[in-house]
């Protein structure tokens, strides 16, 4: 059932991608400034803007969840929470690399954004062994749903508090007393960004299907009383 | 159906009187306090504080602290029996949440009025700055009160309990924690308070506050099901 359109979601997604890094390459002006490690800039933003959305969706699905007590929304909310945190280790990785190249450290404290998504990723990264501490399946999904809930609650005010406890160093990128950036430049911005929407909603239809089939498998197993195969994961939710 | 307000006094009630008899967590909160500061004054082997190094061993202190108190709020409970008895009492199961937040409130604002004196005597030059701390204190506590219950519930539910409040409740209480050392910082500053983006600080604290305070009090019927 999940599967369904996969194949034109995975063709669109690697056409985008495959776009969208030519055009930060070949069509993208090099920045004044920072010179070529500005195009990091493309790889960077997009993803850590997914991530947050991600995480925030995994929120709107566990209220989903706890409203109709239908577990594929906790599959969901498990699968955003899931792929936003490994696109989080990207984003925090991207961003140490452009901060070493733009200010000379690997990490710079007095930056707000990324300390604030480290902050969200610390959060969301005590997701597992929340899960693993539970278990029962029915509360298990139940608390992972109250947890997704709070912390997706806890995004935009970490963002705000931190942000108003440090000086502004970080590239105001969108809008700068200049006016912002070129149009050549805020396109690829916008592809770029298309093309980790895209990445992301693919991996994430795609862990739902493989979660799916082997969930099926196991229930024929079961029906056809034949020794399950291989040991199922003890956090991550079935998905019928 | 039992009016919630009545509800909720007993279940305060019950909680403040268990404390008061078997004294398992507000003694051993204090005591941890006050020997954390012994610990800050050598690691940073200082004898006075002021400004940010003051407000953050004060914050540090507190947090750490309150995880303790925190850890064992349900433990009770989930041992006696509690929970089955809530489920089956006619009463609003958010009511549990608001007394438990209260409850939680009265053994932190009891903390503190132990441990910041003590703080203030081993360690500040003048204590002109603990006048309007209190308010800081108080908004802060509700947060982590609200937080804490939230977290301290599932936690109890949970094969590693006691490792799950410290891991969860952490980083959920940066924010807190950021407002609240800003807002502390300039009162204990050395020279005499002062009141720099002190209004900004409280708003923030009262934002964290109202927010997951309505999110633990939607969420919470959730938690009891079973």
């Amino acid at each position: 059932m999940y599967g369904k359109g996969l194949k034109p979601l995975s063709i669109a997604t690697v056409v985008m991608v495959a776009l969208s890094l030519s055009l930060v390459f070949f069509y993208a002006p090099l920045d004044g400034d920072q010179g070529f490690i500005q195009k990091i800039f493309y790889l960077h933003v997009p993803l850590a803007i997914v991530a947050l959305v991600g995480f925030v969706a995994g929120g709107a699905f566990a209220i989903l969840h706890l409203r109709t007590n239908d577990r594929k929304w906790d599959a969901y909310s498990y699968v955003s929470i899931h792929l936003s945190v490994i696109f989080g280790v990207a984003v925090l990785i991207t961003g140490a690399i452009w901060a070493k190249a733009s200010w000379g450290h690997w990490w710079v404290w007095n930056e707000p954004t990324l300390v604030s998504f480290l902050i969200v990723f610390l959060l969301y990264a005590t997701y597992y062994p929340f899960r693993y501490a539970i278990e029962d399946r029915d509360r298990q999904a139940r608390y992972a749903s109250v947890f997704a809930v709070t912390a997706g609650a806890f995004v935009p005010l970490n963002f705000m508090a931190v942000r108003m406890a440090q000086s502004l160093v970080h590239p105001r990128t969108f809008a700068t007393a200049e006016g912002g950036m070129p149009g050549e430049m805020m396109l690829t911005f916008l592809c770029s960004l298309v093309a980790m929407g895209l990445l992301w909603t693919t991996l994430v239809k795609f862990e739902l299907t493989a979660k799916s089939a082997s969930g099926q498998v196991k229930r024929l197993r079961r029906a056809l009383d034949a020794p399950a195969a291989g040991g199922s994961s003890r956090i991550a939710p079935e998905v019928s | 159906m039992t009016p919630s307000r009545t509800a909720f006094a007993a279940i305060l009630a019950k909680d403040l009187r268990s404390e008061l008899r078997t004294l398992q967590s507000l003694p051993a909160m204090a005591l941890f306090a006050v020997t954390t500061f012994v610990i800050f004054r050598f690691g940073l082997d200082r004898t006075s504080l002021s400004g940010s190094l003051a407000s953050g061993v004060l914050w540090a202190t507190l947090l750490f602290a309150a995880v303790l108190g925190i850890n064992r709020l349900f433990v009770s409970e989930r041992e006696e029996g509690g929970f089955d008895a809530i489920r089956l009492a006619p009463i609003d199961r958010s009511v549990l949440f608001a007394a438990k937040v209260a409850a939680l409130l009265v053994y932190l604002g009891t903390l503190q009025l132990i441990t910041v004196p003590i703080f203030a005597i081993f360690f500040l030059d003048d204590a002109a700055g603990l006048g309007p701390l209190v308010v800081v204190l108080l908004l802060t506590d509700l947060g982590l009160a609200a937080t804490g219950t939230l977290i301290s519930s599932m936690a109890v539910n949970s094969r590693a309990r006691d490792l799950l409040v410290p891991l969860v409740l952490l980083p959920l209480s940066v924010p807190l924690m950021i407002a609240a050392t800003g807002a502390t910082e300039p009162l204990l500053a050395l020279g005499g308070p002062s009141y720099h983006r002190f209004g900004t600080w409280l708003m923030v604290l009262g934002l964290y506050d109202l927010i997951f305070g309505l999110v633990g009090y939607a969420v919470f019927d959730f938690l009891l099901e079973d």
